[in-house]
């Protein structure tokens, strides 16, 4: 159990340390960081001495070893197009894009949950023939092309919903929300609809084959056998057993969630960290960039590291197995 | 003739004869393909050509005749005066350009690393196989987004709209050669094992030789399945990039990119600069992967 989490941590460790390799170079090497600080009127010298403060004379491991210890500390620099700490800006983007994924999230796994049980209960319907055509319409449509479908039918045509920003926003201490006033939640449907689209489409394929597999085995026949209700048989241990594979992928489709909000914020103009971040690439704004893929990657490492030890957790076999493997 | 007869007669073309969705997709994915090949003979306009700009001609609705010459503009103009029709046809025409670079690099590295990896097997094998798992853990179009940020960083700002076509080929493939890479390293490790191989062994032929003649014509199958859907992929990631306007430079428009223009028009009522690119891409998005989801299936023996 230990070496196994040990083995685990260690693996997360090498892919955060590559990672912030690649934003160090990205970091040290594209143009002369130097340029962005000073202006027109410095003298030579007082730059050869600034050179010397930042330590950019130092070995080459010596400063890496420097922008990781920043980094933890969180740390990344001066934005160049914008002046600002990186760190203060990325955390004042932070609630919008967290608000957006986790609303997104829910909708697909709630929704993906309840047409997946439908679908997988009545398989021969019209209307789960027509949810099945639209999921496979879904998978195919590119993300961003959702998001402008929608604001041609819902924001310009219809005028119900508003097509940009985040509308009022409340702030709570250092967090900002958009869900306590009317125009932000009105702002967030159509973001969060296009963001979670293809994960509900993705659940929901999942949860059908699931149950469907589920729905064959032998103890769903004893329970008929034994007269429950098509109610407790579907429900109580049908859903049940369907659920356990559903939550794990839901659990690492949230990574992909925050990570395809660069385009739905970008679409929608949401004033999230995906939008932060590809105003940087096309600005070449490295200090952001660099941060944002250090923190998109901790992320991802984070949620699977989790979703690994859950299964430990939650799946005996593999426990058996380990043992088994090591005695 | 004769072999003609036996293509017909085949199970796969069977299966083809059998499926009007496959027949329809095909039909679509080709016709695209071919107008976009044949974009320059095929298109009433060349949209890159200044001369044949006219700014009185920007906006003009669909069906209305050319202020000049009074040709009529299919599918409407654009800001510029630019004939939709002709953009789509040539934006097809880098987007599928894209797409399938991207794909045949995709193709080339992974078959290449998952030769390697079944082959030597040992720590070669482990290294590759471990980057693999990380790559796969975060989605491809993130990772295409993060190459391409992080190689224009490392571009000096004169090359960057010149080298960007190629820089987002090699984005997108280093993005997908995963999935190549994986089922390539478990063929030839079966491979690997078999009579033909060891006897090719024991007359002592080149190992170069045996991976490359012996053993890559009998693990290439599956990767052309991978191949068709990865080519809807390749062509949706970069219309995405270009959306978002990290893609191709707008001197090169793609059908991401006109997306991008058509998007700007959507408030002002101008719906045919949005709508037309975006149905383009669409079908051509659509039909290719039911392709190469009817191919998966074709070629799949445990479902005939």
């Amino acid at each position: 159990m230990l070496a196994y989490i040990l083995r685990r941590l260690v693996q997360a460790a090498a892919v955060m340390l590559a990672v912030a390799l690649v934003s160090f170079m990205l970091f040290r090497f594209v143009g002369d960081p130097l340029v962005n600080m000073v202006g027109q009127e410095t003298s030579l010298e007082d730059i050869a001495e600034l050179r010397d403060r930042l330590g950019l004379n130092d070995p080459i491991f010596v400063q890496f070893a420097d922008f990781v210890w920043r980094a933890l500390q969180g740390d990344f620099g001066i934005s160049y197009r914008l002046q600002l700490p990186v760190s203060e800006l990325i955390l004042s983007r932070l609630p919008a894009t967290l608000e957006l994924a986790l609303i997104s999230g829910a909708l697909a796994f709630v929704f993906g949950v309840g047409f997946g049980v439908y679908t997988a209960l009545n398989r021969r319907g019209w209307v789960s023939n027509t949810i099945m055509t639209v999921s496979l319409i879904g998978v195919s449509l590119p993300t961003f092309l959702i998001g402008v479908l929608l604001i041609w039918v819902f924001a310009v045509e219809l005028q119900w919903l508003p097509s940009f920003g985040r509308g009022d926003v409340v702030d709570l201490g250092w967090w900002s929300t958009g869900l306590l006033s009317t125009s932000g939640r009105a702002s967030l449907i159509l973001p969060a609809i296009t963001l979670g689209l293809y994960q509900m489409t993705l659940i929901m394929r999942l949860v059908r084959a699931q149950m469907l597999e589920v729905l064959r085995a032998d103890f769903i026949k004893f329970a008929k056998a034994r007269g429950l209700t098509n109610r407790a048989i579907n429900f109580g241990h049908a859903l049940k057993n369907t659920l356990v594979p559903v939550i794990t992928i839901t659990g690492l489709q949230l990574g992909s969630i925050i990570a395809f909000a660069i385009i739905t914020e970008t679409v929608f103009q949401w004033p999230g960290v995906g939008a932060l971040f590809i105003n940087s690439v096309q600005t070449v704004d490295v200090p952001v960039m660099a941060a944002y893929l250090v923190l998109i990657a901790l992320v991802f490492v984070v949620i699977n590291l989790i979703v690994d030890l859950l299964y430990y957790v939650v799946d005996p076999r593999l426990r058996v197995d380990r043992a088994a493997a090591a005695s | 003739m004769d072999r003609l007869a036996r293509i017909w007669d085949s199970d796969v073309a069977w299966s083809f004869r059998h499926s009007p969705i496959a027949i329809v997709a095909a039909v679509v994915a080709l016709g695209t393909i071919f107008a976009a090949v044949f974009a320059p003979w095929l298109a009433p306009y060349n949209p890159f050509d200044p001369a044949s700009l006219n700014l009185m001609n920007g906006f003009t609705p669909p069906g209305t005749p050319n202020a000049v010459t009074g040709q009529a503009f299919v599918l409407g103009t654009d800001h510029q005066g630019r004939d939709i029709l002709s953009t789509i046809l040539y934006g097809a025409r880098i987007s599928l350009f894209v797409g399938f670079a991207a794909v045949i690099f995709a193709m080339v590295l992974g078959i290449a690393l998952g030769l390697l990896a079944g082959w030597r097997g040992g720590w070669v094998d482990s290294l590759l196989m471990r980057i693999a798992d990380v790559q796969l853990s975060f989605p491809s179009i993130l990772i295409a987004l993060l190459i391409f940020g992080v190689a224009r960083g490392f571009i000096p700002a004169g090359m960057r709209e010149q080298v960007a076509i190629w820089v987002l080929i090699v984005s997108i493939g280093l993005s997908d050669w995963v999935q190549y890479a994986r089922v390539v390293r478990g063929a030839t490790m079966v491979e690997k094992g078999r009579e033909y191989v060891q006897a090719a062994r024991v007359i002592g032929v080149h190992p170069v030789r045996i991976v490359l003649r012996h053993i890559l014509p009998n693990v290439i199958g599956p990767v052309l399945v991978i191949a068709t859907i990865g080519l809807a992929l390749a062509i949706i990631a970069e219309a995405t990039l270009s959306f978002l306007g990290v893609g191709v430079p707008p001197t090169q428009p793609s059908l991401g990119t006109l997306i991008r223009i058509g998007q700007q028009f959507l408030f002002s009522g101008e719906w045919w600069i949005l709508v037309f690119p975006s149905v383009a891409l669409l079908a051509l998005a659509l039909s290719v992967n039911l392709l190469g989801d009817w191919l998966r299936d074709a070629l799949n023996p445990r479902l005939r």
